[in-house]
């Protein structure tokens, strides 16, 4: 393609019309929507991670009049804190950041801000889609919020939201109205979900810039491409779940009521006939590969950011390829494995416990693959690699409590320990979190033209690995004394006693770690305005994204890009640079350009 | 290449580029929606399994003429979409409105008759928590619980699809109104193709819905 012909795009599009609002709110940019998706996270980080610090207050000093939150709120707070405020913390505080952080963070902002710029497309292939599938984030947030003030609270039942606690109004406080605007509330994420994964497994398969093969995707794009269709085929199953629960606790229909409950409020049709069970398994057919859309992406942007700095081509690229395609595959059949104190029939659980602890087989292939990569490299230690680094290594420690779990006999101990809860925060918070961050201060300049400060963002990565890990790193220990997890005030049980001490020090931990974050917002928003300028290039980075300036305008490319090699042409012997982009001419490590459509 | 194409989107290629991504993107979409029936299926089979009585019982209470003209009003229907999309990759413009306009009205028929349907349950009490008589079930010695969660399901999953068949109707409203100002040509026909994809996938729900809800049973008559 001729430049002529893309400049006859811009005039046709007509690019430097647009004012500000179809620029920058209704805009149908890729760019700009996964910045959207960017902001908004953000603002639901510091909302999730409060209600942490408060699940974490209530269990270090259960007992305490804490001056300012009993005033902030004297209801449920006061001398001493409601259960249903405290299972109505954790719910929350799970939901947040499982649906309104780290997935839109990782498939919203990353997905939509790479895909199309990795691969060498204009913009995905369907703008308006991808418009509406953040503006449907925006009913999601406002019903959540909202549920925080109706009647009752907002859903406490877990982010599980079993029945029948979540499906009988009366079975608690929260039960009610908050329940009902939790579901309402996810039903709008799951479409928005929806309408981004049509577009990115699309985007991935039609809209490739000649030359760039499959095999020669850089494995962000990889992540995201496998993520889209984990995503695709999981995600309808949990929004029936949702309607049908809705349905139960809207007009009376008894999918997951089982009989013998009639003294209970919403039940007037009549003893039910359905099984709770059901919903476990619809839940976990969703919400068990939904691990892997959480940390898949992150897996694939780390892979892109190791190789960068260790100025290696990654070690075993296709392995990396075909053990995402392992994790997720095997991802679709082990939902069992939440299942195992539900009354599961054994034989059914050792097949559960087998297929999950083979995951093990294609995670360790990944894990040993960045420790490939990283052999003998000369490693710039960037925040980005740092953070990346870190997410290897915290990856490692949750992979492992994985094990524990998925094996039935332990997990018959472990079950509803705060070992899970160590084992979740290793994953989500330590793996995915560190993943972000470091793709946060790694495409920062392609985002905003603009370097992050790598001082501020060296003291905010050491405080963070500090602090978490002294967050959640005791919880492995109480979760082996016997700590249950959901209990709002641990000192009743004597047998407790001896690990209180922990909860205080992971509580003072965790408000630390939350001021934290606060360095990261700070160093955003400053280098924001006052970065240092980037220049196309900043980290010799060889993916297409770098061909473009920064930050790319509407349409992205200046010329229409062709794609020569592979991503990861570290330390060419023949090339006098120690990188070889993909869109470089020269014929040094040169493939055929072989056309992708 | 001065001049682009009418209808073509800034960041495809050609005509033939975006409408392939248009249908690739209807495929992925069509599949997210096999999993939204599934889900409904797999409930379903699961608690027929369990109450195989209470759900022949309640099965053979639904009106399986009405159900049985619906289905060949629907498959009707599909044949005059078949017939449009070609139309339409011909040209031929007034053929291609009159079969849109055909499979509008097949389409709304199959509402219309399955709205007199909800109206004869709930004359017949088959509608639980409006219209449900528990005693009539248990004379009969069928749980009504199951009976109960048998008709919900076909309530659920029969109004899913008529949802779903409501919005393809108010697709096509629209493909046949731009169809009338001659917006489709043989080169720019994918949004008439895109969408028989999604109106043959409401039709082919229904074939599974028709033995799953109407057919579990041995009938002797048919209503």
């Amino acid at each position: 393609m001729s430049d002529s012909h893309t400049q006859d795009v811009g005039a046709h599009h007509g690019h430097t019309e647009l004012g500000f609002i179809r620029k920058y709110i209704f805009s149908e940019d890729h760019k700009i929507i996964g910045i959207q998706f960017l902001f908004s996270g953000l603002i639901f980080l510091f909302l999730g991670g409060a209600l942490a610090l408060g699940v974490r207050i209530q269990l270090a000093w259960p007992n305490k009049d804490i001056p300012v939150l009993s005033n902030l709120f004297p209801h449920s707070w006061g001398h001493k804190m409601a259960p249903e405020f405290y299972t109505m913390l954790f719910s929350m505080h799970a939901t947040v950041m499982i649906f309104f952080v780290i997935i839109p963070w990782l498939t919203g902002a990353f997905g939509n801000f790479l895909i199309p710029l990795m691969i060498g497309a204009r913009d995905m292939a369907f703008p308006k889609l991808n418009m509406l599938s953040y503006w449907f984030m925006w009913p999601a947030f406002i019903i959540l919020l909202a549920s925080f003030f109706v009647d009752g609270g907002a859903a406490g039942a877990g982010w599980t939201s079993y029945p029948l606690l979540a499906s009988i109004n009366l079975a608690a406080p929260n039960s009610g109205m908050g329940q009902v605007l939790w579901l309402t509330s996810l039903l709008f994420v799951g479409i928005s979900s929806m309408m981004g994964s049509v577009n990115y497994i699309t985007t991935i398969i039609n809209l490739r810039a000649t030359g760039m093969t499959l095999n020669r995707m850089p494995l962000s794009v990889w992540a995201m491409f496998i993520t889209a269709i984990l995503q695709a085929m999981a995600l309808p199953v949990l929004t029936v779940a949702l309607i049908l629960q809705l349905l139960d606790k809207t007009i009376n229909t008894t999918f997951f009521l089982p009989p013998g409950g009639a003294p209970f409020g919403n039940w007037h049709t009549g003893p039910g006939g359905g099984q709770p069970l059901l919903w476990q398994h619809l839940f976990w057919f969703y919400s068990h590969p939904a691990v892997y859309i959480m940390i898949l992406p992150a897996m694939g942007m780390v892979s892109d950011i190791i190789a960068t700095f260790c100025r290696k081509p990654l070690f075993g690229y296709k392995p990396m390829v075909y053990s995402m395609v392992g994790i997720a595959g095997l991802g679709f059949i082990v939902w069992g494995h939440h299942m195992f104190q539900s009354g599961m029939d054994p034989r059914l659980g050792t097949g559960f416990m087998l297929a999950t602890i083979m995951i093990a087989l294609p995670s360790a292939v990944k894990t040993f693959n960045w420790l490939g990569t990283t052999w003998g490299a000369n490693i710039q230690y960037t925040t980005a690699m740092l953070n990346a680094l870190a997410f290897v290594s915290m990856f490692v420690i949750g992979g492992l409590s994985g094990i524990f779990m998925a094996a039935t006999p332990v997990d018959v101990y472990f079950h509803d320990t705060y070992f899970i809860v160590a084992h979740i925060h290793y994953v989500l918070f330590m793996s995915s979190i560190f993943g972000i961050f470091a793709a946060i201060y790694f495409w920062f300049p392609k985002m905003f033209g603009r370097l992050m400060s790598e001082r501020l963002g060296k003291i905010h990565f050491v405080l963070t690995f500090v602090f978490a890990n002294c967050t959640f790193f005791p919880m492995h220990i109480i979760g082996i004394g016997g700590h249950p997890r959901r209990y709002a005030d641990p000192t009743l049980y004597k047998f407790l006693e001896p690990l209180q001490g922990l909860n205080v020090f992971m509580t003072v931990c965790a408000i630390l770690l939350g001021l934290t974050q606060l360095i990261f917002v700070v160093n955003f928003f400053l280098s924001l305005v006052w970065g240092k300028k980037a220049d196309r290039n900043p980290w010799h980075s060889n993916s297409l994204e770098w061909s473009a300036p920064s930050p790319p305008p509407h349409g992205n490319f200046e010329t229409e890009p062709v794609v020569y090699r592979g991503p990861y042409e570290y330390g060419h012997p023949d090339h006098n640079e120690d990188y070889l982009p993909q869109f470089d001419p020269s014929t040094v490590g040169r493939g055929t350009p072989v056309h992708a459509h | 290449m001065p001049v682009r194409d009418r209808g073509l989107w800034h960041h495809f290629d050609s005509l033939d580029h975006q409408a392939d991504s248009n249908l690739l993107g209807m495929w992925v979409f069509l599949a997210t929606e096999l999993l939204v029936f599934g889900a409904l299926f797999t409930g379903y089979s699961a608690y027929r399994w369990r109450y195989p009585a209470g759900f022949e019982a309640g099965s053979r209470h639904l009106n399986l003429l009405i159900g049985g003209v619906n289905t060949v009003v629907l498959l009707t229907s599909s044949l005059t979409m078949a017939l449009a999309v070609r139309a339409a990759s011909q040209g031929r413009q007034a053929l291609l409105v009159r079969l849109l306009l055909a499979t509008l009205f097949l389409g709304s028929a199959f509402l219309g008759l399955k709205a007199v349907e909800y109206r004869q349950d709930y004359l017949e009490r088959l509608v639980p928590g409006l219209a449900f008589d528990r005693g009539a079930w248990q004379e009969l010695h069928v749980n009504p619980n199951h009976v109960q969660l048998f008709l919900i399901f076909y309530y659920v999953m029969t109004g899913i699809h008529a949802l779903h068949l409501t919005i393809g109707i108010g697709v096509l409203g629209i493909l046949t109104l731009k169809a009338s100002r001659g917006h489709f040509t043989p080169q720019y026909s994918a949004p008439v193709e895109m969408w028989g994809l999604y109106w043959h996938f409401v039709d082919i729900i229904w074939l599974f819905l028709l033995p799953l809800l109407y057919l579990v049973s041995t009938r002797t008559s048919f209503y």
